[in-house]
């Protein structure tokens, strides 16, 4: 870990403007990723500005019957908080299926959306990254590869976005709130991570000076249907191989709505609303539909070797997840 | 040259006056910014009940109750505890006056070499302050984030059972 | 032999120091002057280190030095001084910091000292350093023509291949029924939690206290000394407690060498921890390929073994570890065949870990085993018991006792073996197939030269010293068991202190042989004390054991009693009372009886049943049930015993379905070097584990009858839970470990 500067920030302005005035300055929330990337060298701030003494710990209604959580409102909060378990379990889910309850305890809502990707290349400073040293290539694509992506990869990078609780906001179809010098602003989950295309060193469409403010909620979360499901290597504590979150709303057999976003196959949470309104909505409720909605929403999908299996793993898994969605709340 | 550097380079202190219980145990310190809140505990202050078994947040070995919840101390910077109260496995119960659930861990043999064993104290102390274990399915996963390569698992499982009220394990003693 | 301690429930002594803090490991101990270290770990598998530059990096407030090949103090120059007890006798250690040669990849390249741990770590990624890089294998597929045979032995009780019996080749020619298949398992590495570690203490008149993490202080200490050209009496090595091991702290690792350095340098005590991507450079279980052939009746009956093993290892030592013998050791077969391969590459030098060899070649030979069940349409239990072996067959010697036979009949009945289908894929639980499967596990329980030393202080206080170690195990409470026991005192009474140089000299703690070696030295010694201590009671007036002999009587509850008549009995108390005030010190050296042992091999036995789930489309697998019945001689401390075992399966667990380190042949460098990416069991893979310990009684393998058990719990594990998955999805999988990917 270098040396850096900390500093307390007593509110959002002054936190804003320090980082914007600051080369290399950033933000801590709970840490639980930033710290960890320091101590590998990964992450080299000059300075950080820990913005825990402000007011973003609330879960609070909208006008709109949505729900607002606040930034810094720990991940075992939100999972365990009333509100969320009983409306948005999919997202209550997700979270606990993440990490482990020490971590979950100090990350924060927003400190989880900025996670970094687990590529083991990315935290090795003795390998190159285009990641974490643009430029100097990715040995994973040829390399070690088993975790990583399999959609929207770029010839640069091939990593995965490793949150869990993510893929659960990608299917809610969460709006992320955020401030910074040049105002506040709205950004719909789907555009706040990107893909890696030719700047794989930048995660998401957030400025470096701007801070998440809040994650909210629509006002509608499949509280009847959702599941998630994560296979991974250890029935605890590991990163998702493949994740899916899926939401649904049925009524008389038929689909209402839907909402299915998938984790550790591309650089963001997988989902595409378009095909989820073409080949969901206003079809049976069937495995005949989730295996359509599979085929489109994996279409393109490739390997790199030891990853292949993701490419068998994945259909399986958002079939699962829909038919334990759709069947939620029947006697087995 | 990063500017993580150039900061490094000048000769300004960087401490930042820091004051927090630990233990029922006031101190007022100055802090440097990088120094983790495990490496402060151990060497700092020399209670090295608390360890390092990862320094990366993969281990669970560090944990300590920060205002009573469990968190990994290795991936938190000292300084941003300002005014928190720590309490570490010292502060639960001493050698000769051991806690319930550190009794328990004796009684169940719920360790081996005993180096996991404070942050698996901690952990479950911390999970029965939460409130969301209520099966041995629960305690199993909700004490997953504390490794124990020695294995010691199934009983650390029943000895936090016992304190639980939750009875035997099957196989427990 | 009286036994109102041994075979109980034992908690262990050192429980209430674990369980607050109160315990100290080798990080653990203080000075005012103290030093902290980092170490620099070289990016390059294979080459040179062309320059180092430090000045960024002595700018860190704090910075004392950086120390690479370039500036190190003296170091011995001859071979020998870098050969610790456990080194391969033809290799040449690696020694750090010696010259600017890279041998493997994470190999240290410098060392920075610093006020701070925090001022040397930052230290550390400021060093500068650049390479000069040759080409290097890390591949064993690629290394392969490159094979070494094993001919001959360079470590102690560490044998190459037997002779061939028989003409397996002929024999397989002709066998109605055929097998020969390939085996795959991968580096692991060991993981203990707490990080190696060494703190030296410089102590006023210059003498050096060093808090190693070690399985041996004596072992740590003669090799800081040789490197260092240190005396013995100026060095004294502590390692009271000790993380877990498993192996990797048989060797001194580096930080020995490099923080005494410093320490000797800068004449400051120095602290260096290792981090856990460090770990990853010390010692792992070496990855094995074996080609098996069986040829068999049609009933099953074996009528050839062939095992042909490859494991790779370093170029700098040619480590091995038996791995082939293990195929042709148990069961009854004419004509065997077994040979071992190394193979060299630019990786850093395997070493030890839990029941080295045994697992990798067990695992092999009981799922091949399976195989040739399922060949002959018998069951697995049966199949064993038709090739039941009452003597071993590599040695031709006579098990000193083998009670495998009731491991398989008790294991099967409390795990309801009769209710396997033997055809795969007929039994389901919601998305899950199910399936059972068995193996068996062996281990040998030798007995080495070990002393200790009892005193009994006046007040009926029983100090037990000796320089092993309690890596987990239950030292402590087994050495406290046996003292006790001899001396009829109760726990309460009995001091144990290990892990110290200047104690008696213990073997290395590994093989699981401390107990049979350890135990048997500290029986000894509480003997000789006893012996003094009937001769005090004898000699009080009015004694009614008079006219007694030592073996007469027994030490039961503090008392000295006739055998015959308990009634009769000078208390220890009254005893002590007529000495001189002094206490009674007894050391003895302890080592094998080879006139009884003579003729025999002794072994530890198991037979482990597995229980799985896997997902079907998912291919994730869940153990939810194993029993392991063991065969161990003597119990001493049943509680501990069976947390040994449960250990055991927890690791079986690991290595069957998660443990490998993953290299990326490109850079030569093992790239899951942390525990978030390098799984090992966590607390939810864990489900129900049932522990037998069948009745075995062995007067031959040490006085003690006790066997040693921190190895067997896991040899046999990973082949019963291949063996299950195979039962719940018709797949075989031939190289471990069995991830979903290979299920799906």
């Amino acid at each position: 870990m270098n040396n850096f500067q900390y500093v307390r920030a007593e509110g959002l302005d002054g936190a804003a403007r320090f980082v914007a005035g600051h080369v290399g300055a950033k933000f801590i929330g709970g840490g639980t990723n930033l710290v960890d990337l320091m101590k590998y060298n990964v992450e080299k701030p000059s300075s950080l500005v820990d913005l825990n003494r402000l007011s973003m710990r609330d879960v609070s209604e909208l006008p709109d019957g949505g729900l607002r959580i606040g930034a810094l409102v720990t991940n075992s909060d939100v999972a365990y908080h009333p509100t969320v378990s009983t409306r948005y379990p999919l997202l209550s889910r997700a979270i606990l299926a993440g990490a482990s309850a020490q971590l979950r305890n100090k990350a924060t809502t927003g400190g989880n959306l900025l996670q970094r990707t687990r590529c083991v290349y990315f935290y090795d400073t003795a390998t190159p990254c285009n990641k974490r040293e643009p430029g100097t290539g990715c040995p994973a694509k040829e390399g070690i590869n088993r975790t990583l992506a399999i959609l929207g990869t770029s010839v640069s990078c091939i990593a995965t976005h490793p949150s869990d609780m993510c893929v659960a906001l990608g299917a809610l179809g969460a709006v992320v709130q955020v401030t910074g010098p040049g105002g506040s602003r709205s950004i719909p989950f789907e555009q706040f991570h990107r893909l890696p295309g030719d700047h794989p060193e930048i995660d998401t469409t957030l400025a470096a000076d701007e801070i998440i403010t809040s994650v909210d909620l629509p006002r509608t979360g499949f509280a009847g249907h959702s599941a998630y499901i994560k296979v991974r290597d250890r029935q605890s504590y590991a990163f998702a191989l493949v994740s899916v979150a899926a939401g649904l709303e049925v009524a008389d057999g038929v689909i209402a709505k839907a909402g299915v976003a998938l984790g550790g196959v591309a650089h963001k949470p997988w989902r595409n609303p378009q095909l989820e309104q073409e080949l969901l909505v206003g079809r049976p409720a069937n495995r005949d539909t989730y295996h359509e909605f599979q085929r489109a929403l994996l279409a393109g999908a490739q390997g790199f070797g030891e990853n292949d299996f993701k490419l068998k793993l994945a259909p399986v898994t958002v079939v699962r997840a829909l038919e334990q969605a759709a069947h939620e709340g029947e006697q087995a | 040259m990063t500017t993580g550097q150039q900061a490094l380079e000048e000769t300004v202190d960087l401490a930042v006056p820091t004051h927090m219980t630990v233990s029922g145990r006031s101190h007022t310190l100055r802090v440097e910014p990088w120094t983790s809140l495990l490496d402060l505990l151990r060497e700092g202050l020399q209670l090295t009940g608390s360890k390092k078994g990862c320094d990366h947040g993969q281990c669970g070995a560090c944990t300590v109750l920060v205002n009573g919840v469990r968190v990994n101390s290795c991936l938190c910077l000292a300084v941003m505890h300002d005014g928190d109260a720590i309490t570490t496995i010292e502060g639960l119960g001493s050698e000769g006056n051991l806690s319930t659930m550190q009794q328990s861990f004796v009684d169940h043999d719920g360790y081996q070499c005993g180096y996991c064993t404070p942050g698996q104290i901690c952990s479950a102390v911390g999970m029965l302050n939460e409130g969301h274990a209520r099966t041995e399915a629960d305690i199993r996963e909700q004490l997953s984030g504390n490794v124990c390569r020695c294995g010691a698992y199934p009983n650390i499982v029943a000895a936090v059972k016992h304190v639980m009220g939750m009875g035997q394990t099957e196989g427990g003693r | 032999m009286n036994t109102h301690l041994i075979g109980t429930d034992v908690n262990r002594i050192d429980g209430p120091a674990k369980v607050s803090g109160a315990a100290k490991y080798a990080a653990e101990f203080f000075a005012s002057d103290m030093l902290y270290a980092v170490v620099v770990s070289g990016a390059i598998a294979h080459g040179e280190v062309d320059s180092i530059d430090t000045a960024a990096a002595m700018k860190v407030p704090g910075a004392m030095e950086v120390f690479s090949h370039k500036n190190r103090p003296h170091m011995a120059w001859f071979n020998k001084s870098y050969l610790d007890e456990d080194a391969p006798t033809d290799g040449k250690p690696l020694r750090p910091l010696y010259d600017e040669k890279i041998h493997h990849s994470g190999q240290p390249v410098a060392l920075c000292v610093a006020e701070t741990f925090e001022a040397a770590r930052a230290m550390s990624r400021l060093v500068e350093v650049s390479y000069k890089a040759l080409t290097h294998q890390t591949d064993m597929t690629f290394a392969v023509q490159e094979a070494k045979k094993v001919e001959k032995s360079n470590r102690a009780g560490i044998e190459p291949p037997p002779k061939n019996r028989g003409n397996s080749a002929q024999a397989y020619a002709d066998a109605p029924v055929k097998l020969a298949k390939g085996y795959l398992s991968p580096t692991e590495i060991h993981n203990p939690i707490e990080l190696f570690a060494t703190t030296v203490v410089v102590n006023e008149d210059e003498t050096m206290t060093i808090y190693d993490k070690t399985q041996s202080v004596s072992n740590s200490q003669l090799l800081v000394c040789n490197a260092l050209g240190l005396y013995k009496d100026d060095v004294r090595v502590e390692s009271p407690f000790v993380g877990g091991a498993f192996g990797s702290a048989l060797r001194p690792q580096y930080q020995l060498i490099l923080a005494t350095m410093a320490a000797k340098a800068l004449k400051r005590s120095v602290r260096l921890t290792l981090t856990r991507d460090q770990m990853f450079t010390l010692s792992h279980r070496p990855e094995t390929l074996q080609e098996i052939r069986l040829g068999a009746d049609t009933d099953g009956t074996l009528l050839a073994m062939h095992n042909e093993s490859l494991q790779a290892t370093s170029r700098y030592e040619n480590y091995f570890e038996v791995i082939a013998n293990w195929s042709g050791l148990s069961y009854l077969c004419e004509n065997a065949t077994m040979e071992e391969k190394t193979v060299s590459m630019d990786i850093s030098t395997p070493g030890d870990m839990r029941a080295p060899g045994a697992v990798q070649g067990v695992w092999a030979i009981e799922t091949a085993m399976d195989e040739l069940a399922i060949a002959t349409g018998r069951d697995p239990v049966d199949l064993r018991l038709q090739n039941y072996a009452e003597k071993d067959q590599n040695h031709d010697k006579k098990y000193s006792s083998k009670e495998l036979k009731a491991c398989y009949a008790q294991g099967a009945a409390m795990f309801r073996w009769n209710e396997r289908k033997p055809t795969p894929r007929t039994e389901r639980r919601g998305t899950a197939l199910v399936g059972r499967g068995m193996a068996g596990g062996v281990w040998e329980s030798p007995q080495m030269p070990a002393s200790a030393k009892a005193t009994l202080a006046p007040d009926g206080t029983l100090t037990i010293a000796s320089g092993t170690a309690d890596i987990g195990t239950g030292t402590y409470t087994v050495m406290a068991i046996l003292a006790g026991e001899a001396l009829g005192l109760p726990l309460a009474k009995v001091i144990v202190k290990l892990g110290d140089s200047e104690l008696p000299v213990a073997p290395l703690e590994g093989g699981s042989w401390t107990v049979s070696s350890v135990g048997t030295a500290v029986t000894e010694a509480c003997k000789a004390v006893a012996e003094k201590v009937f001769k005090l009671a004898s000699g009080l007036d009015d004694s009614p054991l008079k006219h007694a002999s030592f073996k007469d009587v027994e030490f039961v509850n503090e008392r000295i009693s006739l055998r015959s008549d308990a009634a009769k009995f000078v208390t220890l108390a009254a005893a002590l009372a007529s000495g001189d005030g002094e206490p009674i010190a007894e050391k003895t050296k302890a080592g094998p009886n080879f006139l009884k042992q003579h003729g025999y091999k002794s072994y530890t036995h198991s037979a482990v049943f597995a229980e799985v789930e896997v997902d079907e489309d998912f291919g994730t697998v869940s153990v939810c049930r194993v029993v392991s019945a063991i065969a161990g001689g003597r119990i001493i401390n049943h509680e501990a015993a069976r947390s040994q075992i449960l250990g055991g399966v927890v690791w079986g667990i690991g290595m069957a379905l998660q443990e490998q380190a993953e290299t990326d042949h490109q850079f030569g460098r093992i790239m899951n070097h942390n525990l978030a990416e390098y799984h090992v069991s966590v607390n939810a893979d864990v489900h129900d584990i049932e522990v037998i310990f069948v009745k075995e009684e062995d007067n031959i393998v040490n006085p003690i009858g006790a066997k040693g058990l921190g190895e067997i719990g896991l040899v046999g594990v990973a082949a019963a839970i291949g063996n299950a998955i195979y039962n719940a999805t018709g797949k075989r999988i031939r190289e471990l470990p069995i991830t979903l990917d290979k299920l799906i």
